[in-house]
């Protein structure tokens, strides 16, 4: 692991091994509260995501949504979530035990491993690695294979389709998801997620680039909602077509976990275009610099802005039909790759002359 | 029943077969289709029925006149109503009794009300079928409005049983004028807004457009009906060239397109909901006041002979066929319903589609499932 400068997360093993003097056992001590508040962030975000969307699409759709449960309904999802905990679990006859139930834990897997690296405000993430962008990348393509486990090892043919269609669509638009940071990172010079928001602090990328950076912003925003299985892009799920797509044999837990990693991934995307195209968590032309307690301020215009980034995506999800596989596929290969390699020419000329702000 | 085998030996590889329904989101009840399916394209579709089979028909024959009505609002139960008058007027054919005027034009009012409320319908989950969900909220909203007027005047909002052999069952409530006048301009209004959520997305025009191609040749040999017919150019509407009730008085437009395709069928019933509000608006403020019963006996006996009455439901050209041997009950019903022969175009475009194509398309035929099973 690679600490860097200052990490708050860093400081609290470091407090635990050190500053106790608990040595190696309060090191593992401080991983696992680490892991801790991830695990429940994870939980608690989820939920609260999946609260937010079920208003949000309430309010897309006349209606108003949970709001029983708790004050304005928040407690609603995990009122859900303990009935799906104590829900018995039925799956299919003959299915493929290992890929089947190893599916749902590759899921979190992926989204907290991505959820790991990216700085929720200045030294507010858990390994700031140097390599976070290309981490990332890595890591959340691992997702795709739950769902092609899940798919696989149901043993039903409408899992299987909605496995081979989120195996299709995932690799095609893990391609222009990845040209689209790319071009981030050829402005930026490194592939730190911390590094790359300090270097926002002049303006951010997607000002600073010119038009490439908007294209890459604008790649990254379909790409992105292709990756997280989201609609105009849902087919993996294509509930009308599919019944559930690949967690259609899923019951209690492990459709949740499912369910909950849709919207974890919803949040990594959001929260990956923030950092490097929004400037993470700078507030607008420095608003917020002088005044106290930065930590807070740093939270604040984080979640601000992947809040507005997710409520675009539930926008698209309320208001667009879903598109069909060869669209899709058309969309990603004779469109969106093309467009985005020459969008990464271009920005490396900008870099090459100095042309960026 | 016969049974249906499968027989995996007659399979090429790579094909296997899909089991759509009973229990399928799209397939909007209990319809089962059979696919043979090739990846993600539909090489063959059987379409396996009897899943709510309630032998409606043979039920006729043990029940009165009367009766039959209350059964057939169970057949295409979203027009129940144009259902109930089919019978309604079959009856009235075969006593050779006239009904009086306002019965007509309440008949007919009721009738496209009752097509707008399915079209609503079908506008709604025609938007869920490819993906944008929000569309049957929209739709249900202003259907509910349609089920008001429809449960103040007879009690009934889905199943009405509302037109009686001779007349109808209630008078109107004092408030269906105020409120149908209310629902007119509030249609005009949001079909603009419905072309704008749904109609004009780029998506939804490229699921559309040239998907599911029923040729005119095709929608006449398999007996297409209704939207589907007229989506393909083919002149159909019973209301044009049979009128029934007060239709005859009235002047609209048949609304056809000649594309054939998905797109065309859409059209046909967007623009046949706001054709039905011309119907309306030309019937509404001139009801006449000549009581709401014809004179009929007790106990209705059909003199012996055959009747046939066909109406426009909003699936397509119901037909009801009455045998009548002079006594208390009918000899033989056959309902002809349009969803049937619908069905049948659905084997023919269905083929060689992608599944999600298949699932717009069983949409845009617009499949009640009681009504092609009864």
């Amino acid at each position: 692991m690679i600490l860097t400068n200052f990490n708050y997360f860093a400081n609290l093993i470091r407090y635990f091994s050190e500053g106790l003097g608990w040595g190696t056992g309060g090191e593992i001590l401080g991983y696992i509260i680490v892991a801790a508040i991830y695990l429940a962030f994870f939980a608690l975000a989820g939920l609260f995501l999946v609260y937010l969307e079920r208003r949000v699409a309430a309010f897309f759709q006349l209606r108003l949504g949970p709001n029983r449960v708790g004050p304005w309904g928040l407690f609603q999802t995990i009122a859900d979530a303990l009935k799906l905990l104590t829900k018995e679990l039925i799956g299919t006859d003959r299915k493929d035990k290992l890929l089947y139930h190893s599916a749902y834990y590759i899921v979190i897997i992926a989204a907290l491993l991505s959820l790991s690296v990216i700085p929720f405000g200045h030294g507010f993430a858990a390994f700031d690695v140097n390599i976070g962008v290309f981490f990332i990348s890595a890591v959340s393509s691992v997702g795709v294979l739950s769902i092609l486990f899940g798919g696989w090892g149901s043993n039903n043919k409408y899992a299987l389709i909605g496995g081979m269609r989120s195996g299709l669509q995932m690799i095609s638009y893990e391609l222009s998801a990845g040209l689209a940071l790319l071009t981030i990172v050829l402005m930026a010079g490194t592939l730190q997620m911390s590094e790359i928001v300090l270097q926002q602090q002049t303006g951010w990328f997607i000002w600073r680039g010119h038009i490439p950076a908007l294209i890459a912003f604008f790649i990254f925003i379909v790409a992105g909602t292709a990756e997280s299985n989201r609609v105009p892009f849902d087919l993996p799920e294509g509930e009308a077509e599919l019944g559930a797509g690949y967690h259609t044999e899923y019951s209690g837990m492990g459709f949740a976990w499912f369910f909950l990693a849709e919207f974890i991934n919803m949040f990594i995307i959001s929260a990956m275009g923030v950092t490097l195209f929004l400037g993470g968590w700078l507030s607008p032309w420095g608003i917020t610099e002088n005044l106290g307690a930065q930590w807070f301020w740093d939270l604040f215009w984080f979640f601000l802005k992947v809040f507005l980034m997710i409520f675009l995506m539930m926008w698209f999800r309320w208001t667009f039909p879903r598109v069909r596989i060869d669209q899709l596929l058309t969309l990603e290969w004779k469109y969106l790759l093309p467009i985005g390699l020459i969008n990464i020419v271009l920005m490396a000329i900008l870099v090459y002359f100095n042309l960026v702000f | 029943m016969e049974q249906i085998i499968l027989n995996t030996a007659e399979l090429k590889s790579q094909e296997y077969f899909l089991n759509m329904g009973p229990q399928h989101p799209a397939t909007h009840g209990v319809l089962r289709l059979i696919l043979t399916m090739d990846g993600e394209i539909v090489k063959n579709i059987e379409p396996d029925l009897g899943y709510i089979h309630r032998s409606i028909e043979k039920q006729c024959e043990y029940e009165g006149y009367k009766q039959i009505i209350h059964l057939t609002d169970r057949m295409d139960y979203l027009s129940a109503h144009i259902n109930n008058e089919a019978v309604a007027l079959a009856i009235e054919k075969g006593l050779e009794i006239e009904v009086p005027e306002r019965v007509k034009v309440i008949r007919t009012l009721m009738g496209e009300l009752t097509r707008i409320a399915s079209h609503l319908l079908w506008w709604g989950v025609m938007g869920m079928d490819v993906g944008a969900l929000t569309t049957f909220m929209y739709a249900f909203r202003d259907r509910e409005m349609i089920n008001d007027i429809m449960e103040e005047t007879c009690g009934a909002r889905l199943t009405m049983s509302y037109s009686t052999p001779g007349g109808v069952m209630f008078d109107l409530h004092p408030n269906f004028q105020k409120r149908v006048k209310a629902f007119i301009p509030h249609l005009r209004k949001v079909i603009p807004q419905y072309h704008e959520l749904l109609t004009g997305n780029v998506i939804f025009q490229k699921r559309m457009n040239g998907v599911g191609k029923l040729s005119y040749e095709d929608a006449i040999s398999l007996g297409a009906t209704g939207p589907v017919a007229r989506g393909s150019g083919v002149t159909s509407d019973v209301r044009k060239f049979a009128p029934y009730s007060a239709l005859d008085r009235v002047n609209f437009k048949e609304i056809i397109y000649n594309e054939g395709d998905n797109m065309a069928r859409y059209n046909v019933r967007m623009d046949e909901m706001l054709e039905s509000l011309n119907i309306i608006e030309q019937l509404i403020d001139n009801i006449p006041d000549d009581g709401i019963q014809a004179k009929t006996k007790a106990l209705i006996k059909l003199p012996k002979g055959e009747y046939l009455q066909r109406v426009e439901t909003a699936r397509g050209d119901l037909g009801v066929y009455i045998i009548s041997d002079g006594k208390k009950n009918p000899y033989r019903v056959k309902f002809r319903s349009p969803g049937f022969s619908n069905l049948n175009t659905l084997i023919e475009i269905g083929k060689g589609h992608l599944i999600a194509d298949l699932v717009a398309i069983i949409s845009t035929l617009d499949f009640v499932v009681p009504d092609i099973d009864r």
